[in-house]
């Protein structure tokens, strides 16, 4: 909320007022009211692992956080260069590979990487589009440095809340709404809905029939896929409700078995066909893949987009950017050391104490380092782990992320925060609603915001400047009145 | 609509229906039970009560002799009875979540706050399984309010389409399965073979059994005279102006498989199977059916109703 020089960001003068007037019972109020209203809704979130709390809430902050709409602009500008790009790179590496044989990608990281689908090569997807819905991590460092934290292109979640977070806070603090000239995000399923539409399979030659597919409800983000089914107005399948004959998807429906033509799928390539994948797989659909290869069904997200949220690829972004658009990177990477590389894994082995260390897979807060924070032990366990397999971590310096305020039983206090706006790219383009999920770290100079680590979320409010604003204001008024 | 979308709809209304209707059978029976032994003296109330809700076999392999505070624990917190209140209203919320889509908010609501407010019965006595008499009917009053909650927001705020007319046959054909086993009950168990029919005993049974079903002041306003076993019969079976009757159940049935056969354009077994029923209970009278046996007759309709449930998950639920 505050610049390095300790004044109030501009965009945040009537929260800060608000704050300063507001007695903390009314806050606190306030809270246990958003509580209430978020678990009679149902807005819940399952952690595995955790018996007890198989369905618990996400902590939820009544402080709004705040952006400009200038601000806003420059980062909505960097989010669509980055999520074309990524676009264009996923078409080239299941295609004509450009990039590995003008080197500028090692080539070994794309085939020796997990997430790599060799049964996509070749195949033509509709449009040429692979990230349907990308969730861009960003934090902010310096004043108006905005880094990329990491790209989520499998199955981003956390728009729901983005969502819910906005209703919730526009019952309880309606007044805030009047003084502000917040931007409304509540278009997002409609966007959502005109995207999915737009790249279903060319022949389709009727209204396309759009589905969600959900692992079920024991997933930790079910609450996510019944929601954005609802506000699609599609159904919401499970595998077992899809069947594939003659390499077409059928939904079970009272009224026999109906065609399905898209299918907006968050199950993770791996559990998605037991035919082509694991043969484990419960909740997948056998024959999926052959229907997909076939062309007569859309996946959103395409299968095999993994390979561009790997952490590795991540730092060759700015490359990426450069090869495919000719241009610089808006948005910039965290200075990343990768450890594949032997010097750089030599500076990390020795600096580890500072660095915060991932793995190039792991999602969600798993299996990674905060040097700074951890014991000598667990650095030393760690150095291990990172020994055995170098090119499976990547390493990043701590970052001063900026804070916000946020609300605690003692009063307020500044927390750090990320903020995930979602990207959505057709064949009509790629846009973006004005905000995103703001995650807040709820310990004390924690940097972890992960929901699966104990964060938290904000509302994010794309603001007009209050000077602009006013003077917006000022002009209607006087248009009304001649 | 998915399949398992109308199933789990078909089975939150039926389940939500079963809650209700054992909160309504422990209530009688305790009032039954309650009664000075002049008036009520064969002891076999609880027994009643498991038959009619169907869980005596299951009670039985698990207890030897039949108490109060046993019956009343089964029938509301056991984990062990399947068909418990607490068990009926955790599978109702289980469904409605995998159905989300398929709700309003109002009614997810009215589910999900049940299922919230269940919870907090955890803590109580009665949920030990200690018969607390003031904690049960505070939780009985819960669970009656929950279906009236669950019914008026479903009435009041879902669309008139196919998710409605499932939910709608649920819980008409688990309201019917559970009416005619009552009656049914009250023929087996409820009267001793040397108890005079009409007798005082064989009245406050049978007025147990129309409060229940919340039709004592109907069963006045309709005949008009004391509780006789054949109106009782009458009223609970044939009289299509009491909302919990065969008939009128059926009539509801039919109502909302044509419905759905219109709306989907074509008719198929469950249409002609419910018809069949319906015209049967349209032409009965109540002389034929004490003639046949109320137990026979009773008995072939529990099973056209549960054959009725089988060909609707046949015909529409893939099953």
């Amino acid at each position: 909320m505050t610049l390095a020089d300790g004044k109030i960001r501009p965009v945040y003068e009537k929260i800060a007022h608000w704050l300063a007037t507001t007695p903390p019972s009314l806050l606190a109020a306030r809270r246990t009211q958003a509580e209430l209203l978020f678990r009679r809704i149902g807005i819940t979130f399952a952690v595995y692992g955790d018996k007890d709390a198989s369905e618990r809430l996400i902590p939820f902050d009544i402080i709004p956080r705040l952006l400009g709409r200038g601000e806003w602009a420059r980062l909505e500008t960097g989010l669509v260069q980055r999520v074309k790009a990524l676009n264009m790179f996923l078409a080239d590496i299941y295609g004509p590979q450009e990039i590995l044989k003008a080197g500028r990608v090692p080539a070994d990281l794309i085939h020796g990487n997990p997430q790599f689908r060799p049964e996509m090569v070749g195949c033509k997807v509709p449009h040429n589009l692979f990230v349907h819905i990308a969730g861009i991590d960003l934090v902010r460092i310096g004043e108006d440095d905005f880094y990329v934290l990491e790209d989520n292109v499998r199955t981003p979640s956390g728009v729901s809340y983005m969502l819910e977070n906005r209703e919730v806070m526009m019952r309880l603090v309606p007044d805030l709404f009047d003084e502000h000239r917040v931007a409304p995000v509540e278009n997002y399923p409609d966007m959502l809905l005109s995207s999915l539409r737009s790249v279903a399979p060319v022949n389709v030659g009727r209204e396309p029939v759009i589905a969600v597919l959900t692992p079920g409800r024991f997933n930790s983000a079910y609450y996510e896929h019944s929601f954005l089914a609802d506000k699609l107005g599609v159904e919401l399948c499970e595998g077992r409700d899809l069947l594939v004959e003659d390499d077409i998807v059928y939904m079970r429906t009272t009224e026999g078995a109906k065609r399905v033509d898209v299918l907006y799928r968050r199950i993770d390539d791996d559990f998605l066909d037991p035919d082509a994948f694991r043969a484990d797989s419960m909740i997948g659909v056998p024959g999926l893949m052959r229907a997909y290869l076939a062309g007569n069904v859309t996946l959103a997200n395409a299968v095999g987009t993994g390979v561009a949220d790997d952490k590795a690829i991540y730092t060759y972004m700015p490359e990426i950017i450069d090869f495919y658009l000719g241009e610089t990177a808006i948005l910039k990477n965290v200075p990343t050391w990768r450890c594949r590389e032997p010097d750089a894994y030599a500076y990390v082995r020795e600096h580890l104490h500072e660095l915060v260390v991932k793995e190039v897979n792991g999602s969600g807060g798993y299996g990674m380092l905060v040097g700074p924070h951890a014991s000598h032990a667990e650095r030393e366990t760690f150095a291990i782990k990172l020994a055995q397999n170098p090119e499976n971590f990547i390493a990043q310096p701590t970052l001063a992320l900026s804070t916000c305020p946020t609300f605690f039983e003692s009063g307020v206090a500044p927390r750090h925060v990320d903020l995930r706006p979602f990207v959505l790219s057709g064949s009509n383009g790629v846009r973006v609603v004005p905000g995103g999920l703001t995650r807040v770290a709820l310990k004390e100079n924690s940097l972890v915001v992960n929901s699966s680590q104990g964060g938290g979320t904000k509302d994010t409010w794309i603001i007009e400047e209050t000077a602009a604003a006013l003077g917006t204001r000022g002009q209607m008024q006087s248009q009304s009145q001649s | 609509m998915l399949s398992r979308t109308a199933d789990n709809l078909f089975w939150l209304a039926r389940y939500v229906e079963r809650a209700d209707f054992l909160a309504r059978v422990i209530d009688a029976t305790q009032r039954l039970s309650a009664l000075p032994t002049t008036y009520v003296s064969t002891g076999t109330e609880w027994e009643s009560a498991l038959e009619s809700s169907g869980a005596a076999e299951g009670f039985r392999a698990k207890y030897e002799t039949i108490e109060a505070a046993r019956v009343v624990d089964y029938l509301t917190f056991s984990a062990d009875n399947p068909s418990s209140i607490r068990n009926c209203l955790e599978f109702a919320r289980a469904n409605a979540r995998s159905v989300r889509t398929a709700l309003t908010h109002e009614t997810w609501e009215a589910i999900n706050g049940a299922w919230i407010e269940l919870k907090r019965f955890e803590g109580t006595n009665l949920a030990k399984g200690h018969y607390d008499r003031e904690e049960l009917s505070i939780f009985l009053d819960f669970v009656k309010k929950t279906s009236l909650d669950y019914d008026g927001t479903a009435y009041r705020t879902m669309l008139r389409n196919d998710a409605y007319w499932f939910s709608r046959l649920g819980l008409y054909i688990e309201r019917a399965d559970n009416t005619a086993r009552i009656l049914d009950v009250k023929y087996h168990v409820l009267l001793p073979e040397d108890e005079e029919v009409g007798g005082s005993l064989d009245y406050f049974q049978w007025a147990g059994i129309l409060r229940a079903v919340s039709a004592l002041t109907a069963y006045h306003w309709v005949y008009r005279e004391t509780i006789k076993p054949w109106r009782i019969a009458d009223l609970l079976i044939l009289k299509k102006e009491m909302p919990r009757s065969l008939i009128s159940c059926y009539d509801n049935i039919c109502h909302f498989l044509d419905q759905i056969s219109s709306a989907y354009g074509h008719n198929g077994a469950a249409q002609r199977q419910a018809h069949l029923v319906m015209e049967r209970l349209s032409k009965a009278t109540t002389k034929e059916i004490f003639q046949m046996g109320l137990h026979e007759f009773i008995t072939a309709f529990v099973e056209d109703n549960s054959l009725l449930g089988q060909t609707i998950s046949e015909q529409y639920l893939f099953n």
